[in-house]
């Protein structure tokens, strides 16, 4: 018990003081845990092992049995995912070579040029991934801004039928996805939304919001509303309040909310698949229309999944300390 | 600083009603007490002052001005929170800046530090001034909240319970230093509180305030000795009033079921059967005291004794200075001040002196 020094500065509690005496059976206990969660973490981890691995190999070393575990790293599957390539006359090919030695030519280029190939421009794997950017990035933001502020005002205002309000909006989680893809397909038709980006954008964020807005409820809810009203007292507005006292405080909820929808705009395949055909098309999609042209492109899909992940585990990473106290956000305020 | 008057204000909740027509006012300077058990709708009323409540009837004034259409940024009063609620994401220094960098003020910034930093060094927390909120002890959190409503200036200070979330010396020792800041710096306060003490000792007037009316309104000393009700005279005073049915008889009054046959207080003629109030400290035990009864139980307190001694089947509670330590069963002698008794109708009411 910290004891408040009336005349003085008191000293204030800054280590905790209890001790976790960990009896043996304890530590072992510890262990085994950490064993287990080792095993799980490794049996989980090896099919993106074996993509990243196959994603750097050549299309030989693919194929080969037994596998490969030592092999050179090469940007071949990139350069086929990438990039359309077509077969280099002999006077071009002449041409690249002479550039080659000079060391004027980019990476991709050289590789292309190892199997007599020159580059004629990006694929459509490109304009795609740049398609999944845009409509995940802005439909992302669009759920996340909707459901801060229907979130709010459904945490602290009296809005009449709140509960049935609440349950409809859920209820649109309730059929699979594939179920209405179709009624889908023939609106977006008629409304001459199909293979649009703002068609794309519109149903991602309807279909993240659901989730979105009870996410953001529960977090406003766990904000006391003293803190507001004290900023209304001290001479600030309902608006000015929310913004500088209580979005701050609800940060941690914020980011847990767009981190969830990101990941479902991201992945999404089946509306995709089914709602968008060359102008708004997205990566996944995409990815399994590799398997057709001449062969299996193991390396190109392998290459393209890793490509598709990297944007989630980096937006993941930088927001890691918030999404770990979002997630236990109820557990740990007292 | 300014005074406020509460004009027959009523507020109901879905199936209470949280006030009924109260009335008072609180004078420029006043310290002002608003005295109730929970639930009595003290914090209601000063949610409805701050306007972050709606009455639903009745009107509020400042400086005889009515303030009912204006939000709480436009009322310019203060409010102190039970539960501190600093606002956890800034530092001290930002919490006690908030008020002042408000948009309705729109003051310089080297203008707001210096009146941060007197605000500090009044309440002694100048050291704590770069300290995230969440470091601080229960008292400094008080102070910095106490901080951030002096710090402005406002029409009037409003405290909801600031004290009951401490433990008992701090709540003394900020108890004397609210007093102190409150006279020195002639602001008018309204203070909630369920504890009678704190009502007492700071009190320039107190109104007690029951299932949302108010029952009393006057000096602490007008509370203490002329308590309207029964309910007053029990809620304030420890420990607790002895209240027992009395029986006129001819011109005496009979406790009953006691042996205790009291002079006729003057003021107490008019009905037959009443609520006799006695004060433990009017209950004196001493040698050769009119009353005689055993004792059935002591409470040694340090500087004084609470002794519980029975008449008949009629238990009373007397406080004695000092350290005495009778036993249980001891007989003892007794004599009640009996020109400081209370008489209160059957209903509670206190009979009306002529």
């Amino acid at each position: 018990m910290a004891t408040f020094n009336e005349v003085g500065p008191g000293k204030p509690v800054t280590e905790s003081s209890r001790v976790d005496k960990l009896t043996p059976r304890s530590r072992f206990s510890h262990g085994m845990r950490a064993i287990i969660v080792i095993v799980i973490a490794i049996v989980i981890l090896i099919p993106i092992f074996v993509m990243v691995n196959t994603a750097f190999k050549t299309r030989p070393e693919v194929v080969s049995v037994p596998p490969k575990v030592i092999y050179t790293p090469t940007l071949e599957g990139f350069v086929l995912l990438l990039t359309e390539r077509a077969i280099a006359s002999p006077a071009t090919l002449e041409q690249l070579k002479a550039a080659a030695a000079e060391g004027e030519l980019g990476l991709f280029d050289r590789i292309a040029l190892e199997s007599g190939q020159e580059i004629t421009g990006p694929s459509q794997y490109v304009t795609r991934l740049r398609n999944s950017v845009i409509i995940a990035g802005l439909s992302t933001i669009a759920s996340v801004v909707l459901a801060v502020f229907a979130g709010y005002a459904f945490s602290r205002y009296q809005v009449k039928g709140k509960n049935d309000l609440l349950f409809f909006i859920l209820s649109t989680r309730f059929l699979p996805a594939v179920v209405v893809t179709v009624p889908l397909f023939l609106m977006y038709t008629q409304l001459e939304l199909h293979d649009t980006h703002i068609g794309m954008i519109l149903l991602y964020t309807v279909f993240n919001l659901s989730l979105a807005v009870w996410l953001m409820k529960g977090f406003f809810d766990e904000i006391p509303t003293e803190y507001e009203e004290a900023a209304l007292v001290d001479g600030y507005s309902r608006l000015q309040a929310f913004f500088r006292i209580v979005l701050p405080q609800a940060a941690t909820g914020v980011a847990a909310t767009a981190v969830f929808c990101l990941i479902f705009a991201w992945n999404e395949y089946a509306f995709a698949l089914m709602l968008t055909s060359e102008v708004a098309r997205t990566a996944p999609p995409s990815i399994p229309t590799m398997l057709g042209r001449g062969g299996i492109e193991w390396t190109a899909i392998a290459a393209g999944s890793l490509g598709f992940l990297i944007p989630v585990v980096i937006v993941v990473f930088l927001l890691r300390n918030y999404l770990l106290r979002g997630v236990t956000f109820g557990a740990v305020r007292k | 600083m300014s005074n406020l008057q509460l004009q027959n204000v009523t507020k109901e909740f879905p199936g209470v009603t949280a006030l009924k027509d109260v009335t008072f006012d609180v004078q420029d300077g006043e310290f002002f007490v608003l005295l109730g058990p929970t639930g009595a709708g003290k914090t209601t009323t000063l949610r409805v002052i701050a306007g972050l409540t709606k009455q639903d009837e009745g009107s509020i004034l400042l400086d005889d001005e009515p303030v009912d259409e204006f939000p709480p940024a436009e009322r310019d009063v203060a409010l102190v929170f039970q539960q501190y609620s600093l606002y956890p994401t800034m530092s001290v220094y930002d919490n006690l800046a908030f008020p002042l960098r408000s948009p309705m003020r729109n003051l310089p910034e080297d203008e707001i530090k210096t009146k941060v930093e007197d605000t500090a060094e009044i309440l002694r927390i100048g050291h704590l001034i770069d300290r995230k909120t969440a470091h601080l002890s229960g008292g400094e959190m008080q102070r910095v909240s106490i901080g951030r409503a002096i710090v402005r200036d406002p029409r009037i200070f409003l405290m909801d319970e600031p004290l009951s979330n401490l433990d008992f010396k701090l709540r003394e020792a900020l108890r004397v230093e609210l007093q102190h800041l409150q006279k020195t710096q002639g602001s008018t306060t309204l203070f909630v509180t369920h504890d009678q003490i704190e009502a007492l000792t700071m009190a320039d007037r107190i109104a007690v305030l029951n299932r949302g009316q108010i029952i009393q309104i006057g000096t602490p000393e007008d509370i203490y000795d002329r308590p309207a009700t029964t309910f007053v005279a029990q809620l304030v005073g420890t420990p607790r009033i002895n209240l027992m049915k009395s029986q006129r008889e001819n011109s005496t009054l009979q406790i009953e079921k006691s042996d205790l046959h009291l002079p006729m207080p003057p003021d107490c003629g008019v009905p037959e059967e009443i609520l006799l109030g006695i004060r433990p400290e009017d209950i004196d035990i001493e040698p050769g005291g009119n009353f005689s009864g055993q004792v059935a139980l002591t409470e040694p307190l340090g500087v004084e004794t609470v002794v519980h001694v029975r008449s008949g089947e009629q238990t009373l509670v007397s406080l004695i200075p000092g350290l005495v330590n009778y036993r249980k069963g001891d007989n003892v002698k007794f004599n009640i001040h009996s020109e400081r008794l209370h008489c209160f109708e059957l209903d509670g009411n206190r009979v009306q002196e002529d």
